[in-house]
């Protein structure tokens, strides 16, 4: 029936990668740095990787550095259950598996260079716009103008601090913060992430969007983009969705038709109107 | 055409032959219903069933527990895969489409090699049906009878059996049986005759339009009161899920041993129709709703599924098991589908 080469690969089999780096960022968010065992990672931003940990489970993760940081990847993961919370006791040394990358629906690297782009984030939602941000910077030239919107709860649960520093000191990237809750020691904006879109209403004109964050907050920033009529093919959302198997067979990750763990994670807003599940 | 005629007292010990040499998974009684399970004597075999409880393809090919890996905790995986060699005996026409379904979606994209194994292993003896089950409504569905997939198709003419091989398999297997003659044209024509009467017999719950135009009709039905109103009772058991032979969603867990160094990772059945199927963390559900969730599995079965391996046929093969296994009587797609082409007509 089936040819014996593709019977012998098991699309279920972790293969090894060393933690080569574990901090911890916040209360909630490790940073990890991770090098495959004698292979290199080929991936393009907006891929994900099924992490493993024998005895434990999986736990489909964004690969948050750019494929221009070579020898190693990066992932940041969020304390929430069985498999995160083992994550977060990793150490330098450490062995785990990965399967992956996966995903064809990707971010738009080609199709968006010569124009500019606006990345809105939403808290985690960080950690995969990251993979392309990086990837953006580092090949500058290429893409117009930069602009990144970060909305967090509140300060206590930022994370990439410095690296957001630097994103916010560099000239040809324009970076906009806001937290929901402010405090007494925060002086930047306060309010929710839709309320930085006006702020940059020039950059939006024939821009690439690009949207991540958590499931709620899709709606309200595609509410708040309507009146700056963008057509819906340059508008990409990064849908996360509960996942089994990472390769299309699971049945958990499908919207209508779809399946976010191959179609996606990232889909172009035109193709919503097929999937009322999406958001 | 390789078609051969065996009388029933030869068959029995050609059943018994196969018995002795190899692992033969056949249709048996178990009370007054009926499951797949292994054979040790041709006695045990009923090709004169209804249904079974569960459907063969699925519980031989995706079974309801399987090992995936074994690992050492903080060590490397192994692939864990099932070489034994079997036969299954006596799966019907319905079941077998179902099963030609799921080779299609394990192979699509990303092999799935656990499957794609044991389905290599297998010879598969189809047989048409003798007895219809009180829900089967497979001729509205076009599975009434089939004619690929099958490396033998029985099929139960009177005293005797015609036996046609549909693959090279088929072939060898066909001719280590003892007794047989060639099939005349008179038996031919009493086979034709089954095959008629089983597009009749086959339909407890008649489908008012054609089963090939149900994805069409599903492209306007999305906001139909049907959904609501059917899922008003629904209980979210599942049940439709678990005796469906073209649901194959599985969970992945992993399960570690007493001493915390060596474990096993598994998937097992699951069901769309359960609440929590969808939900993330932040105790996010994407298909909250019941109706949400009732709608998604008739749209797999009558839409997203067949689009999916470009097939003609849907992805519910009117076997009825759903429709006996359901308590609030809300799961039988006919009545939904039918509903909904009253409704909304040819177009
Ligand atoms: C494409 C994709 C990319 C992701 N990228 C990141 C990332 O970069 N960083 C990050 O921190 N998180 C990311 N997530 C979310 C992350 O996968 C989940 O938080 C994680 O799987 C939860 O597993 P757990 O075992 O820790 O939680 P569990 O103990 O299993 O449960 C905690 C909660 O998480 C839900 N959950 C369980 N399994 C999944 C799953 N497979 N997917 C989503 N939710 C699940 C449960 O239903 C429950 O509500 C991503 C998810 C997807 C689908
Ligand atoms: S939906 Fe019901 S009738 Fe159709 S194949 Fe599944 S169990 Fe059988
Ligand atoms: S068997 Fe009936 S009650 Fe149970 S989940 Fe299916 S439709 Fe709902
Ligand atoms: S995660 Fe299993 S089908 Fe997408």
């Amino acid at each position: 029936m089936v040819k014996q080469s593709t019977i012998e690969k098991d699309i279920y089999l972790p293969r090894l990668a060393a933690v080569k780096q574990a901090d911890l960022l916040n209360e909630t968010e490790l940073y990890l740095q991770l090098a495959m065992d004698g292979e290199q990672l080929d991936y393009v931003p907006g891929q994900f990787v099924e992490v493993s940990l024998a005895g434990v489970g999986e736990a489909p993760i964004t690969i948050s550095s750019s494929p221009t940081q070579k020898g190693y990847f990066e992932l940041v993961v969020r304390k929430v259950g069985n498999v995160t919370n083992a994550i977060h006791k990793l150490k330098t040394g450490n062995k785990i598996g990965i399967r992956g990358p996966f995903g064809k629906g990707v971010y738009p690297v080609e199709e968006s260079k010569g124009r500019g782009i606006v990345f809105i984030c939403g808290g985690i939602g960080l950690v995969p716009q990251r993979s392309f941000i990086n990837y953006v910077l580092d090949n500058r030239d290429d893409y117009g103008d930069v602009t990144i919107l970060l909305g967090t709860k509140c300060q206590s649960q930022r994370f990439l601090t410095d690296e957001l520093q630097s994103w916010s000191k560099r000239s040809d990237v324009q970076f906009l913060e806001t937290v929901d809750q402010g405090d007494d020691c925060w002086k930047g904006n306060v309010g929710v992430v839709t309320t930085l879109i006006p702020k940059i209403e020039s950059k939006l004109k024939s821009a690439v969007v690009t949207i991540c964050g958590p499931p709620i907050m899709y709606k309200f920033v595609l509410m708040a983009l309507q009146e700056y009529n963008l057509q819906h093919e340059d508008i990409y959302l990064n849908l996360e969705r509960k996942m089994k198997c990472g390769v299309g067979k699971c049945g958990h990750c499908q919207i209508n038709h779809v399946y976010a763990c191959m179609d996606g994670p990232v889909f172009r807003y035109s193709d919503l109107a097929a999937m009322p599940e999406a958001i | 055409m390789n078609v051969k005629k065996i009388s029933k007292s030869a068959f029995t010990s050609f059943v018994d032959e196969l018995i002795s040499k190899q692992k033969v998974i056949g249709a048996q009684a178990k009370g007054d219903r009926f499951e797949f399970e292994q054979l040790e004597s041709a006695n045990q075999l009923r090709l004169d069933y209804d249904v079974t409880l569960r459907p063969p393809n699925r519980k031989y090919f995706l079974p309801p527990v399987e090992t995936l890996l074994t690992y050492e905790v903080g060590g490397s995986y192994q692939s864990v895969s099932d070489s034994t060699e079997f036969i299954l005996l006596g799966i019907h026409p319905y079941d077998l489409e179902a099963l030609n379904q799921m080779d299609l979606i394990f192979e699509q994209d990303n092999c799935d090699s656990h499957y794609m194994k044991r389905r290599n292993n297998a010879t598969i003896i189809a047989c048409d049906v003798v007895t219809p089950s009180r829900d089967v409504f497979a001729a509205s569905m076009g599975t009434a009878t089939v004619k690929s997939g099958f490396d033998v198709l029985l099929t139960d003419i009177g005293d005797s059996y015609l036996m046609e091989s549909g693959s090279p398999k088929g072939d060898k297997l066909l001719a280590k049986a003892k007794g047989t003659a060639d099939a005349t044209a008179e038996d031919l024509e009493k086979r034709q005759k089954v095959w008629n009467e089983n597009q009749n017999r086959l339909n407890k719950h008649k489908l008012n339009c054609d089963y090939s135009y149900l994805h069409k009709l599903l492209e306007r039905a999305y906001s139909h009161p049907v959904w609501e109103e059917k899922a008003k009772t629904c209980f979210s058991c599942g049940s439709c899920n678990q005796v469906c032979p073209t649901c194959y969603c599985f969970n992945v867990q992993d399960d570690v041993n007493w001493d915390f160094v060596k474990g096993k990772r598994q998937r097992a059945w699951d069901g769309c129709l359960l609440d929590g199927f969808t939900k993330v963390a932040g105790e996010h559900e994407f298909r909250k709703k019941r109706a949400d969730r009732f709608r998604h599995r008739l749209y797999r079965k009558g839409k997203y599924v067949p689009e999916k391996i470009s097939s003609k046929i849907p992805a519910c093969v009117g076997c009825g098991r759903c429709v006996h296994a359901c308590l609030p009587d809300i799961a039988n797609p006919v009545n939904v589908y039918n509903r909904l082409f009253d409704d909304l007509g040819l177009r």
